[in-house]
């Protein structure tokens, strides 16, 4: 393998193409584009992650001694805003999905690439709004922006934010367009959609969401500027208005946003599991199938957010039914990805070990969301700690392990490099214990009725809070080590060959990295997703 | 190749029908039907709506099937919100 | 689809063939489909203020109607039709494109582009008047009548629904300019028109729009409230 280490470092790829900083902001290649997104959310995970070590900083303690209530709510304010609109929801789709949809469809690039690079400069503008609104005294609403709260009672930079995240929104729009319109239009010839690698279905139930859904975000937050800028009532009772109204169409988008930020990682562990169990998913079908019933049903759930703010007797009966639906095609997802393991051959690689992290946490917070849907648990529980451990299980024991999973998956292809196995099992081990030592305490927090949003709390909570705190401290160290590993890997990280893993899939035919157009020829598909049963090769010694 | 073109007599007998379509919302809206004033409007705005998007945007001569799908999904998914959030506001007078 | 384009040498190519597209029809239907979708995404966008006002019409009615009555009929009724006339002028452009008729293309254009500066001229006549009539919210409202803390919610739906028409109006006639410059330029023909007639699109979306809000906003029933 020593000449294709060789030929790998001369090969003209789509990373030594054209040096200069104009090559890169000026590009209009998916890849490098996708590398643009990737810095861009390093960057705000790093900002999200230090306000929630400030809060657990002061949650060490009950009485709320670090920082002042009105700081705190600032706090846990924008570490939501920022961890939600420019990490999470971007994280998969922008990087992963930006680098690797076109490849695996046998395309050279997505169907518009201008408005690809126009989506980067979006977040970027919204970020740079974000950061503008962290610096200058920051926003207390609650990353929920509730009425009127927000429109008539607070003096902070309410508008910025929502402005903020306006402009973000118009970034996932397009990329969800742009998606949308590569994976219809731009298949190579043989990609039929049942020969669809799940990661490219994953991003098209993600897409169908993020047209759909984000323009009802845009309007909610224009209408609470209108009603701060200009004092309208829209939604002031002061005013005439309904503070509900805000909550309906604000939960219109935010709740299928909880599964623009999850599908793509479910799509990430369908690679993953397929790839280390060397065998072909099990139900291909229905796993596709319950990619898109996730993000249908995804829209007729929203008001289970509002079962204590108001809304009708009958509206929580529907909304608390349909809400048991939804929980259908994730738990066939599970059962799938179970029966796929089951008989494989199965390696513990890197990815391979996350993927297994993420069934288990996502199956945990998926089955205390229905603890939440039910109308009297959730009386009991809403706006405690039970919640926050619930969505933080799917977004984090979720969502960001599956990401950390695809980027370990996809790291050789992506930089050339393989990064060092050894630090990379040690890691995942570390984020699982420490993310488990965080967050499973605020279940029992949450029962016991500790509120959330609360900076000082009952003596009785501190030891788990403190052990929560650990956690956090631990958790923190597991996502410092692949940030070294990953960047220590480019320059000193063994060559990659193409296919590291021996991996089904068209961008493993590439070279790692690839060229700029992907393919020196349109491929012609004839084969099934994850053929594993064909697949001759052997993954590299590691 | 192109789309279709349309014949010019057929946007212009389109447009004929909308200002008609127009002069007739005017007209009933100054009529006293009760309830159904508001129907009556929709359903003319409806019609004027589907006009422009069958022939003035083409859609009756689209060729691809997943335009169609998108369109229909896009009203259905206002629908959503339109139904289910009034749902909550007509049932909180229910007891 | 099987067509490699890095295998394409011979310089009939049109130049607006884009690198990643195999040819100008799946280039077109690529923008095509794209423009829907973005359409579907402004459907959605516009949806959200259909609720606010659906939601407050339905607790609020006889604000709704006084509201409505303060409306002027003719000039909503003669914007109606500036638009639907723009629409025409607007799919008769798009026609000249596919049929290569270029100074018709432009005239077009700009006929449409007028049209639009008619209707935007017509609300900024229109919005005067209800400044000066303290029938702006928040500012300077001021209500002689039953219920006025809800005529003001009404005023809050009309200023922001016909606000955010107008905004996309403007755009809209930005657009047309732009591409009638380009159109005059030569740049679209029978073989590749995507621009005007995604303009096209855009510009009957706002008029359907219109073509909700005016029954909404100006023909409210006069005759009764509940």
């Amino acid at each position: 393998m020593a000449t294709a280490a060789v030929q790998t470092a001369e090969r003209e790829n789509y990373l030594n193409t054209e040096y200069g900083i104009k090559s890169w902001l000026l590009t209009t290649d998916h890849k490098r584009i996708a590398l643009l997104y990737l810095i861009a959310i390093t960057f705000f995970f790093f900002i999200g992650g230090f306000f929630a070590l400030l809060i657990r900083l002061e949650l060490l303690t009950p009485a709320g001694d670090l920082v002042q209530a009105d700081t705190y709510n600032k706090l846990f304010t924008m570490h939501g805003q920022v961890m939600i609109f420019f990490f999470l929801i971007p994280a998969v789709p922008a990087v992963l999905g930006n680098f690797l949809i076109p490849i695996m469809i046998g395309a050279k690039d997505l169907a518009f690439p201008r408005i690809n690079l126009l989506s980067w400069y979006l977040l970027m503008v919204g970020g740079t709004l974000m950061m503008y609104t962290i610096l200058t005294g920051g926003v207390d609403t609650g990353w929920t922006f509730y009425t009127p709260l927000s429109t008539a009672f607070l003096n902070t930079h309410v508008v910025a934010a929502a402005l903020a995240i306006f402009v973000a929104g118009f970034s996932s729009i397009l990329t969800g367009l742009n998606f949308i319109v590569t994976i219809h239009r731009m298949r190579a010839p043989g990609m039929t959609w049942s020969r669809l690698p799940l990661f490219v279905w994953a991003n098209y139930a993600t897409s169908i969401i993020q047209i759909l859904g984000t323009p009802v975000l845009a309007i909610s937050l224009v209408l609470v500027a209108l009603d701060r800028a200009f004092r309208f009532g829209f939604f002031d009772p002061q005013r005439g208005g309904d503070p509900l109204l805000f909550q309906h169409l604000f939960w219109f988008y935010s709740h299928p946003a909880v599964y623009i930020m999850i599908l793509p990682g479910m799509g990430v562990v369908s690679e993953v599991v397929t790839c280390f169990s060397r065998k072909r998913i099990f139900g291909y079908k229905f796993m596709a199938l319950a990619l898109i019933a996730i993000a249908v049903l995804g829209f007729l759930v929203w008001a289970h957010h509002m079962f204590v703010a108001g809304i009708s007797l009958y509206a929580g009966l529907a909304f608390s039914l349909l809400s048991y639906f939804v929980a259908v095609p994730s738990a066939i997802k599970v059962f799938n990805w179970t029966a796929t393991m089951y008989k494989g051959s199965i390696s513990y690689d890197t990815p391979m070990l996350y993927a297994f992290g993420f069934v288990g946490l996502f199956t945990m917070g998926g089955v205390t969301g229905l603890f939440l849907a039910a109308l009297g648990i959730d009386v009991h529980v809403t706006d405690t700690y039970f919640v926050v451990a619930h969505f933080h299980y799917i977004m984090v024991g979720g969502m960001v392990i599956a990401y950390l999973a695809g980027l370990h998956f996809w790291w050789p292809k992506i930089s050339g490099r393989m990064y060092p196995e050894g630090w990379g099992n040690l890691a995942a081990l570390i984020i699982f214990v420490g993310f488990n030592l965080t967050f499973f305490p605020q279940f029992v927090l949450g029962y016991l009725g500790m509120p959330r949003r609360y900076w000082q709390y009952k003596p009785e909570f501190q030891v788990l809070n403190v052990l929560s705190t650990a956690g956090a401290t631990i958790l923190a160290v597991g996502y410092l080590m692949p940030m070294i590993y990953f960047l220590w890997s480019m320059r000193y990280g063994k060559p990659a060959p193409d296919n590291p893993w021996a991996a089904a899939g068209l961008e493993w035919t590439t070279p790692s990295p690839p060229p700029t157009f992907n393919f020196d020829e349109t491929p012609v598909v004839t084969w099934e997703a994850y053929n594993y049963d064909q697949i001759k090769e052997v993954p590299v010694e590691r | 190749m192109a789309g279709h073109i349309v014949p010019k007599r057929t946007y212009v007998a389109v447009w004929i029908t909308l200002m008609i379509l127009t002069a007739v919302t005017a007209a009933v809206s100054r009529i006293d039907l009760r309830h159904a004033s508001a129907a009556v409007a929709l359903i003319i705005a409806t019609t004027k709506a589907l006009l422009v998007i069958l022939f003035f945007m083409g859609v009756k001569y689209v060729s691809q099937r997943m335009t169609i799908v998108m369109i229909v999904a896009a009203f259905f998914w206002l629908g959503i919100l339109l139904v289910l959030s009034m749902l909550d506001y007509v049932s909180q007078a229910w007891r | 689809m099987s067509d490699s384009p890095m295998v394409v040498t011979h310089d009939e190519v049109n130049p607006a063939l884009r690198h990643h597209f195999a040819d100008l029809e799946q280039q077109r239907e690529a923008s095509e489909f794209g423009m829907w979708v973005f359409l579907a995404t402004e459907i959605m966008f516009f949806g959200g203020l259909f609720l606010a006002y659906m939601v407050y019409r339905y607790l609020y009615y006889s604000a709704w109607v006084a509201g409505s009555e303060a409306m002027d009929f003719w000039w909503g009724t003669i914007n109606t039709a500036v638009l639907i006339c723009s629409s025409l002028t607007m799919a008769l452009a798009v026609r000249s494109a596919q049929v290569g008729q270029r100074k018709l293309l432009v005239m077009f254009l700009i006929v449409t582009m007028l049209l639009g500066c008619v209707f935007l001229g017509i609300k900024a006549v229109e919005y005067q008047g209800h400044w000066k009539e303290h029938q702006f919210p928040g500012l300077n409202f001021h209500f002689e009548g039953p219920d006025p803390q809800h005529v003001e919610l009404f005023f809050c739906l009309y200023w922001g629904m016909t606000g955010f028409h107008a905004l996309h109006m403007v755009i809209g006639v930005v657009l047309v300019s732009i591409i009638a410059f380009f159109g005059w330029r030569g740049r679209y023909g029978p073989e590749y028109y995507n621009p005007v007639e995604n303009t096209g699109l855009y510009w009957h979306f706002v008029d359907i729009v219109w073509i909700y809000l005016y029954p909404l906003l100006y023909l409210i029933s006069h005759q009764h409230s509940h």
